[in-house]
């Protein structure tokens, strides 16, 4: 095996073992969009013009596609915790993969969130959801979520390289929460005024939950919106692989230089 | 610098670090012998963690050069990573996992696999004491015992060098001695080691040379003794427990002349006492002329300095304090230079 598949295995190996110890942490994540599906698509459901079980239907890709976008959360979470707490430090003073630390670190929350994302679509099932794309639309779907996830937690992670602070990076976290409110994720965007409206359709969780919609067969993309609403599945895509792009050697950089 | 390498396992020359305006290192140089325990001292702010943290590669330097085993820091800091061990000035385990694990991952990671690594863990565990909460999450330990888990980890590999910045601070004497003894095994077993210390008792215990630094670089250097020799001796008298204060000015007086520096008085312990340097003066000599000038005397001595007096006397008192003395202004003189200090 090389050096760096070698070095990530175990360090996703540590977190999945912290997991382990501490269950309840993932779980009580993973429970915070199915309180609110339950909550927004209930209670707002019932004074929304549209019938509760077509806001429902709605709602449940906004929630998957902001639990995706929850990858900064966590991940600036975990990185500063670890800088702080000296972690950081001890594995840069090993001889391991520059790479592996952030690598395992955000396969670890992949793999959680793919799982943690199941009781969401099942309740979501329950409660009025439907998927009509079939077996590679969803496959598509739950691809493009996790992509999206993957991306956002190496957002997370190189930001907490530089915070270097949990209590921090925890408050930075609950302020991410507004992100997907300036979304489609729960709201649709055309009632939205003019400004807040091109922020809302350039946002990447709209991309994602308008692509979720449009692979699950929930709904079409409006073609009059802007580009990335129009072409949700192309535009998730890109972003996805841009925020890579852009974050995997921003972030392999912040922790080779940690501390200097 | 090749013959230089095989005597040093460390090496440094002028190392310079700069932390916005703060000058933290200002051309430290060190030279470790290969098999031998080097004792770092200095004051708070002296720049002892920024000078294991820049050696250690974990931090770049601005200026200077060195080397660690052989290998420069900065183009081979990847064959540095591999010939060392660090246990830094705070415990960096993680918390949420076991000792056990901790060890067995870090194991993992220095490709100790399998058995091979889980019996090394054991072994650390073992002799560090750590068996019984050895499956306990590590953020539950103590203090001294977190400490201990972290030295454990930096010894996986039997390193070639080992770097240790304070590895007793806030122990209770029990895990200090344990951390003593493994320090100078490990140094019996060829293992170069820097270690960094405000004990003085501690690097003179453990050190076969000692580098005072100050304001980011070496004031001075030497073996303990050598650095006691420097000073000389510290003559001290003990007054009955009633001399009034003209009776301890009277004391300390003589001493002024006898010795002259100036002397310190201490009420509390009822002792007047001041550095003797030169090497004539005698104990008898002493009890003589303050029996001369009325002074009664209890006790009397003329004793080798502890390090804290030399400490304390090298560095212009700046240990006295606690604060940051390296924060930026002028570097304030210190008593004496070592010969090879450059010119700042
Ligand atoms: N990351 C940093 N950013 C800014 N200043 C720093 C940083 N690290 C160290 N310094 C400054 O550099 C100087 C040397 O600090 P250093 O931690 O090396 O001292 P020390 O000798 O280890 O002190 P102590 O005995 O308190 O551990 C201090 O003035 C400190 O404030
Ligand atoms: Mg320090």
């Amino acid at each position: 095996m090389s050096t760096v598949a070698y070095d990530s295995t175990a360090v996703l190996g540590r977190h999945l073992r912290r997991i382990r110890h501490s269950p309840g942490v993932v779980v009580l994540t993973q429970t915070m969009p199915i309180t609110m599906l339950l909550f927004f698509g209930f209670v707002f459901g019932s004074a929304l013009a549209t019938p509760g079980q077509e806001y429902r239907a709605f709602l449940v890709p906004g929630l998957l596609a902001a639990t995706a976008a929850g990858g900064i959360m966590t991940g600036m979470f975990q990185s500063s915790q670890d800088v702080q707490r000296g972690v950081t430090d001890r594995f840069r003073t090993m001889p391991m993969s520059r790479i592996a630390v952030p690598l395992g670190q955000t396969a670890a929350d992949l793999l959680t969130t793919a799982i943690g994302m199941v009781p969401l679509v099942l309740v979501g099932l329950a409660v009025g959801w439907r998927i009509d794309g079939g077996v590679p639309g969803a496959l598509g779907a739950f691809g493009l979520l996790l992509l999206f996830r993957f991306a956002t937690n190496w957002v997370g992670a190189y930001l907490g390289l530089l915070i270097r602070n949990e209590e921090i990076a925890g408050q930075l976290g609950s302020v991410t929460f507004v992100l997907p409110l300036l979304s489609n994720a729960y709201i649709p965007t055309d009632g939205l005024p003019g400004w807040l409206r091109v922020v809302a359709e350039w946002n990447p969780i709209s991309a994602v939950a308008a692509a979720v919609r449009d692979l699950c067969g929930n709904a079409s993309p409006s073609a009059d919106a802007a580009w990335p609403l129009a072409n949700p599945v192309s535009s998730a895509l890109l972003w996805g692989l841009v925020i890579l792009a852009v974050f995997v050697p921003l972030t392999v950089r912040a922790y080779t230089r940690s501390g200097e | 610098m090749s013959r230089m390498d095989t005597t040093y396992t460390v090496l440094s020359e002028g190392l310079e670090k700069r932390f916005g305006g703060v000058h933290a290192l200002r051309g430290l140089d060190l030279a470790v012998a290969r098999g031998t325990v080097c004792g770092v001292l200095g004051p708070n702010g002296a720049g002892k963690t920024t000078a294991v943290r820049v050696l250690t590669t974990l931090s770049a330097p601005d200026g200077g050069s060195a080397r660690v085993a052989g290998h420069d820091i900065v183009r081979e800091a990847a064959a540095v990573r591999l010939a060392i061990g660090v246990a830094g000035q705070y415990a960096s385990v993680d918390g949420e996992l076991t000792g056990r694990e901790n060890l067995r991952l870090f194991a993992k990671l220095l490709r100790l696999r399998g058995a091979a690594g889980r019996a090394r863990a054991d072994e650390l565990l073992e002799r560090f004491g750590l068996t019984e909460a050895a499956d306990r999450a590590a953020r539950t330990y103590s203090g001294g015992m977190r400490r201990r888990l972290d030295l454990a980890s930096s010894l996986l590999t039997r390193p070639q060098v080992l770097f240790l910045d304070e590895p007793t601070t806030g122990l209770d004497p029990g895990s200090r001695g344990q951390i003593w003894t493994a320090v100078r095994e490990l140094a019996d077993e060829g293992t170069t080691v820097l270690l960094t210390t405000q004990y003085l008792e501690e690097a003179d215990r453990l050190a076969d040379d000692i580098v005072l630094i100050d304001h980011g670089r070496a004031a001075h250097r030497g073996t303990p003794a050598e650095l006691k020799s420097l000073i000389g001796s510290y003559a001290e008298a003990v007054l009955p427990e009633d001399a009034t204060q003209p009776v301890f000015l009277t004391a300390a007086g003589v001493l002024d002349r006898l010795t002259g520096a100036e002397p310190v008085i201490d009420r509390e312990h009822r002792t007047v006492g001041a550095m003797a340097t030169g090497g004539t003066l005698t104990l008898p000599r002493i009890v003589r002329e303050l029996d001369a000038a009325g002074v009664p005397v209890m006790d009397a001595s003329l004793r080798p300095p502890t390090l804290d007096e030399v400490f304390l006397r090298l560095t212009g008192g700046a240990g006295a304090t606690a604060t940051a003395a390296g924060t930026s202004g002028p570097a304030r003189p210190v008593s004496r230079t070592a010969g090879e200090e450059r010119a700042a």
